[in-house]
């Protein structure tokens, strides 16, 4: 089931268009990576799922109920340009943020604690904020995200000036929220969080998605039948079907070459073939990562 | 509507608790009761005491100098010449040289000092000369002084306003002098609140807080929670400092058994003055000529009106802008107004129901600080709720015109903004 549905959402800024005909569709429950390059428009449609801005056309529903007012409690929303205000304690802005979600203050002081247990902050209560590191105030602004317990988790950049080991903390919440039963829509340009978190990814270049789907798929769309293998002694000819990559010699005579198979055959034939030529020393699938993937799409995108 | 509360209880309470808040609330009625009392204490303060050599060579004032306060006079008869080298050994505070006189036309009196003399002694010892030759004049003109003294009348004109209650009694310089007090006062907070929202607006956008803040409450509550919670501010400090001033120049008055009024300043001047119970009994009645639950009243109004409708034009030019430096030139245009409001008052001061006053009052950039000078001098009723209708529309006019600049400008950051943006901005679809 469909937690988020975007239907035909348009927006445009005087006569620049931000957004053209986004449709979209955010699983319940999975980490949904909503990549595309800067200036793209991903921040536009985050703005309007969370009704900070009103799209020009089209429509978006969350729990199949078309999105309103009450939607803000159902989000938590950790913008790129994140802040908090400087001369305000930890404990009480926090409580404030909380309690602008609609939360009583009994709820918001139970919830806080909480998250300062999980994360180890017992007596930030009354820290000021602008005496925080950075990647301690960076904490403060995941809590004040997920405080009002959010059916729907919106982060933009979320790792950005995490230090490797909070960057890990992070994850394994955002990990948790989707055990939870909780949807999470992770805009990044990281594309090892993507490979590592999202089951689901849709790509906006320039004011249009151009690619949506589940992760496996899309990999598997974009595979290439490419193999990558390491063998003895040089593979000179290959019989047609075979097409040779690129190739490179490693040390004691050791090569690795890539072969693309054209004619349809499978990897066992190819292996075969194989055999008989060389000695094989490993034998793998090339999968593209996330990262050629986005490259070969905006590019290809950019080229039409 | 409770988010909003949220956003003012925010506003206030971290400003209510600032040490500057509290600082300002207990040092600014300090200041205030000084700068009354100060004046005061030193006008009835003893000053050092001043020795006067007095050489009289035309007769007329051998021993007629009466010492008074801290002046003393000595008489001397050496020669001028000797008198003056005289003077740099000794330790007085001058010599006054009289000439032989011509009664007509008395010239060459001087004062010689080895620095300027104060403007008080010099005018006194004038004063006194003037009134003892007057009176040589009299006498060889057969008048008695005594006589004079009693054709001498005092006249004070007692202004009556007609009004429908019936007649009242009035003052001008009273009315006059309080009007402008307020009519300041009202000036100042609108401009110091004004300008303390236009700040919080713009930490809000440069601590980049407010895209997650807005994404809970629309940018037009978080802007009003922000115009209300500022202004509550100013409401508290007012009456703070009003409550604290009085009671502290209470306090010291009782201390330092100071009277109301300067005490005359040296003896000879007492003649024409009247005794100081009597001028107190005076200033309280014309206090009483004041409508004062009229007076705060529409002061309350016109505080919360007027801030009302320059914060938020406040409000909105700290979300088009980045850093204060950038505020000041879309400043310009708000503070204008208000301080021709300023500037007007002395000629409201002399016409206070003429055109200029009647419009200045009436149009809301102008009208919170100008009705605050008419309200003293009992402007017609209709006036008064013309203004304040027109006030009201103007501030939900502001905060409109406002929220529509505010909603697109709190998001854009290091955006070069010049009027044409604003005005796209505020055409914008949301």
């Amino acid at each position: 089931m469909n937690l988020l549905t975007a239907t035909n959402i348009q927006k445009s800024y005087g006569d620049f268009k931000a957004l053209n005909n986004i449709n979209l569709e955010v699983p319940e429950g999975t980490i949904f990576g909503l990549l595309g390059p800067n200036g793209a428009g991903k921040t536009t449609f985050i703005r309007i799922i969370t009704q900070i801005i009103i799209a020009d056309q089209g429509t978006i529903s969350i729990g199949g109920q078309s999105l309103n007012m009450s939607h803000i409690k159902d989000i938590g929303y950790l913008p790129e340009e994140r802040g908090l205000y400087k001369k305000m304690k930890v404990g009480e802005h926090l409580l404030y943020l909380a309690r602008l979600k609609g939360l009583s203050k009994s709820q918001a002081m139970e919830q806080i604690k909480l998250w300062f247990q999980k994360f180890d902050m017992s007596g930030w209560w009354n820290k000021v904020v602008e005496d925080l590191s950075k990647g301690m105030q960076q904490k403060v602004q995941f809590i004040a995200t997920v405080l009002h317990n959010p059916k729907l988790i919106i982060l933009d950049e979320p790792f950005s000036g995490f230090d490797p080991i909070n960057v890990n903390i992070i994850k394994d919440e955002i990990l948790n929220f989707a055990r939870e039963g909780k949807t999470v829509i992770l805009s990044t340009h990281r594309m090892e969080s993507v490979e590592e978190l999202c089951e689901h990814i849709a790509l906006i270049n320039k004011s249009e998605k151009i690619l949506e789907g589940r992760k496996k798929n899309i990999k598997s769309n974009y595979k290439t039948n490419t193999f990558l293998i390491e063998h003895k002694s040089e593979i000179r000819d290959m019989e047609h079907g075979f097409e040779i990559g690129s190739s490179r010699q490693l040390e004691d005579g050791f090569f690795t070459t890539s072969v693309r198979i054209t004619n349809g055959k499978g990897p066992n034939e190819l292996l075969k073939t194989l055999i008989d030529m060389v000695e094989v020393h490993s034998f793998v699938e090339q999968i593209p990562t996330m990262n050629e993937i986005f490259i070969s799409t905006v590019k290809g995108a950019n080229h039409e | 509507m409770n988010k909003i509360g949220l956003i003012i209880a925010r506003e206030y309470l971290t400003r209510v608790r600032k040490k500057s808040f509290i600082i300002m609330s207990i040092v600014g009625p300090l200041l205030f009761g000084l700068l009354m009392v100060v004046p005061l204490w030193l006008a009835s303060r003893e000053g050092d005491e001043k020795i006067v050599e007095v050489l009289d060579e035309s007769g007329y004032f051998r021993g007629k100098f009466e010492g008074a306060g801290a002046v003393s006079f000595i008489y001397l008869d050496n020669s001028l010449d000797e008198a003056k080298e005289g003077l740099q050994s000794k330790n007085t505070y001058g010599l006054l040289y009289i000439p032989p006189l011509d009664l007509d036309n008395p010239q060459g009196i001087t004062f010689f000092a080895e620095s300027n003399p104060s403007i008080e002694i010099q005018s006194s010892l004038e004063r006194f000369i003037k009134n003892e030759v007057e009176a040589i004049k009299l006498n060889e003109s057969g008048i008695d002084k005594e006589q004079l003294e009693k054709i001498k009348t005092r006249i004070d004109i007692s202004v009556i306003n007609l009004t429908e209650k019936g007649e009242k009694e009035g003052d001008v310089i009273m009315a006059t002098i309080v009007g402008y007090t307020a009519a300041f006062m009202l000036y100042f907070f609108i401009f110091l609140y004004g300008v303390q929202t236009l700040r919080g607006v713009i930490e809000e956008k440069t601590s980049r807080i407010v895209e997650v803040i807005i994404s809970s409450v629309k940018p037009f509550q978080l802007m009003m929670g922000k115009i209300i919670g500022v202004g509550a501010v100013g409401l508290t400090q007012f009456l703070i400092w009003v409550i604290l001033t009085f009671t502290i120049s209470q306090v010291m008055i009782m201390i330092y058994g100071i009277e109301l009024s300067p005490p005359g300043q040296m003896g000879m001047m007492q003649d024409t003055q009247m005794s100081d119970s009597d001028e107190i009994a005076e200033i309280m009645a014309k206090i009483n000529t004041i409508n004062l639950p009229l007076l705060l009243g529409t002061f309350l109004f016109y505080f919360i009106g007027g801030y009302l409708f320059y914060g938020s034009l406040f409000a909105g030019v700290g979300s088009a802008v980045d850093n204060d430096a950038d505020a000041q030139q879309f400043q310009l245009p708000i503070t204008m107004p208000l301080i021709l409001s300023i500037i007007i008052l002395s000629a409201i001061i002399r016409d206070p129901h003429g055109n200029l006053a009647f419009w200045a009052s009436i149009i809301p950039f102008t009208s919170p600080v100008v009705m605050m000078m008419r309200v003293p001098f009992d402007p017609p009723v209709w006036h008064i709720l013309l203004s304040m209708v027109c006030l009201v529309v103007g501030f939900i006019f502001t905060t409109w015109l406002a929220g529509r600049v505010y909603r697109v400008g709190i998001l854009m950051h290091g955006a070069k903004v010049n009027y044409k943006i604003l005005a796209k901005w505020f055409m914008m679809k949301n």
